[in-house]
C-alpha cells in the first residue's frame, strides 16, 4: 500500500544539509576538545536531533499517521532509558571503587 | 453467525480495507524489525559506555587520517540516505527508471562506505589492534571497536545486497513502490545507527592534545 504524497524532495535536501551541518559541528567539537563530559553531552544531544530528523523526514514518520509514531517511538525510548538506568549507576559505583 | 446460545454475533472479517496505522503489512513488519534491531545496537552501545566509564580508555584516533576518514564515511552514508529518499519518491510517482537509478546510487554509496571502512580496519589491524589485545591500552578497546563497527558494517553489507535485489526486481516490474519504500526504511535505520556509533566510538576516542 504505497502512500500517495506530493514530492517532498526539496525538504529532504534541506534535512540532508542540516544533517551534514550537525555532523560538521560534531567533528569541530572533536577537534576543539574542551571538556570530555560536556563534549559527550553535546554529541549525544546532536545525535538525538539527527535521529529525529532521519526518522521524521527520511523514514517518513512525519507524513504517516501519528499512531505509527506513538506505537514505535515511546517504547523504544522507554527500553533505552531502562537499560541506561539499570547499568550506568553501577558503572559509577565501580568507578568510585577504583584505586 | 450465532454464538452457542443462539444469539446473533457480528462477524469480524477483515476484507482488506484499512490496516493498522494505515500502513501495509510489509512496512509495519519492517518498522517492528527496526525497533528490535535499534534495541540491539542500543544495548551494545550502552555496554560499551558502561565499560568505558570504568576503564582507562585509549585515545588513538588522530584527526588526520582517522577522524577525516570516518567523517567522509559519515558524509557518504548520509548522502546515500538522500539518494534513497529520491528513489522512494520516484517509485511513488511511478518513475521506474529514475527510482532504479537512485536505488543503485544508494547501494553504491553503501559499497563506498564498506570499502573505506575496511581500509581503516586494515590500517588498525596492521597497528596491532585485535579483538582481544591492542598496543594502546585495555583489550576492551579493540573488542568494542571491531564488534560494534563490525555489526554495523554487516548491516550495511546486507543492505547493499538487499538494495541491489530491489533495484533489479523493481526495474524488472516484479516489485512495486511499497517494496522500494520498505528497503528505504532499512537503509535509513542503518544510517541512524551510524549517527550514534560515529560520535561514541570515534569522536570520543580522538587523540587528545
Amino acid at each position: 500500500m504505497a502512500t500517495a504524497t506530493s514530492s517532498h524532495n526539496a525538504t529532504f535536501v534541506k534535512v540532508w544539509i542540516g544533517l551534514l551541518g550537525l555532523t560538521l559541528v560534531e567533528v569541530i567539537l572533536g577537534y576543539i576538545q574542551f571538556n570530555m563530559h560536556l563534549m559527550l553531552t553535546l554529541l549525544m544531544g546532536f545525535s538525538i536531533v539527527k535521529a529525529y530528523l532521519i526518522m521524521a523526514y527520511f523514514m517518513h514518520l512525519k507524513y504517516d499517521r501519528p499512531s505509527l509514531t506513538w506505537v514505535l517511538v515511546p517504547p523504544l525510548i522507554a527500553c533505552i532509558l531502562i537499560m541506561m538506568g539499570y547499568f550506568f549507576p553501577d558503572s559509577f559505583r565501580l568507578l568510585a571503587w577504583r584505586p | 453467525m450465532s454464538d452457542s446460545h443462539g444469539h446473533p454475533v457480528a462477524e469480524a472479517t477483515w476484507e482488506g480495507g484499512a490496516s493498522p496505522f494505515a500502513v501495509g503489512d510489509k512496512k509495519l513488519g519492517m518498522w517492528l524489525f527496526i525497533v528490535s534491531d535499534a534495541l540491539t545496537f542500543a544495548a551494545l552501545l550502552i555496554a560499551y559506555s558502561y565499560v568505558r566509564v570504568v576503564n582507562d580508555w585509549p585515545h588513538p584516533f588522530a584527526f588526520s587520517p582517522a577522524i577525516i576518514f570516518s567523517s567522509v564515511m559519515t558524509f557518504v552514508l548520509l548522502s546515500s540516505s538522500l539518494t534513497m529518499v529520491f528513489g522512494v519518491d520516484a517509485a511513488a510517482r511511478n518513475d521506474r527508471r529514475g527510482a532504479v537509478k537512485w536505488v543503485w546510487l544508494t547501494a553504491l554509496g553503501g559499497l563506498v562506505f564498506i570499502i573505506t571502512h575496511l581500509y581503516e580496519w586494515n590500517h588498525l589491524i596492521h597497528e596491532g589492534v585485535r579483538p582481544f589485545e591492542n598496543p594502546y591500552g585495555t583489550p576492551l578497546f579493540g573488542a568494542s571497536f571491531f564488534l560494534i563497527t563490525g555489526l554495523h558494517m554487516t548491516h550495511v553489507a546486507i543492505g547493499v545486497v538487499y538494495l541491489s535485489v530491489i533495484a533489479a526486481r523493481y526495474g524488472g516490474g516484479k516489485y512495486d513502490a511499497e517494496d522500494v519504500e520498505v528497503a528505504g526504511l532499512y537503509w535509513h535505520f542503518v544510517d541512524l545507527v551510524w549517527m550514534f556509533v560515529f560520535p561514541l566510538i570515534y569522536l570520543m576516542s580522538v587523540k587528545l592534545h
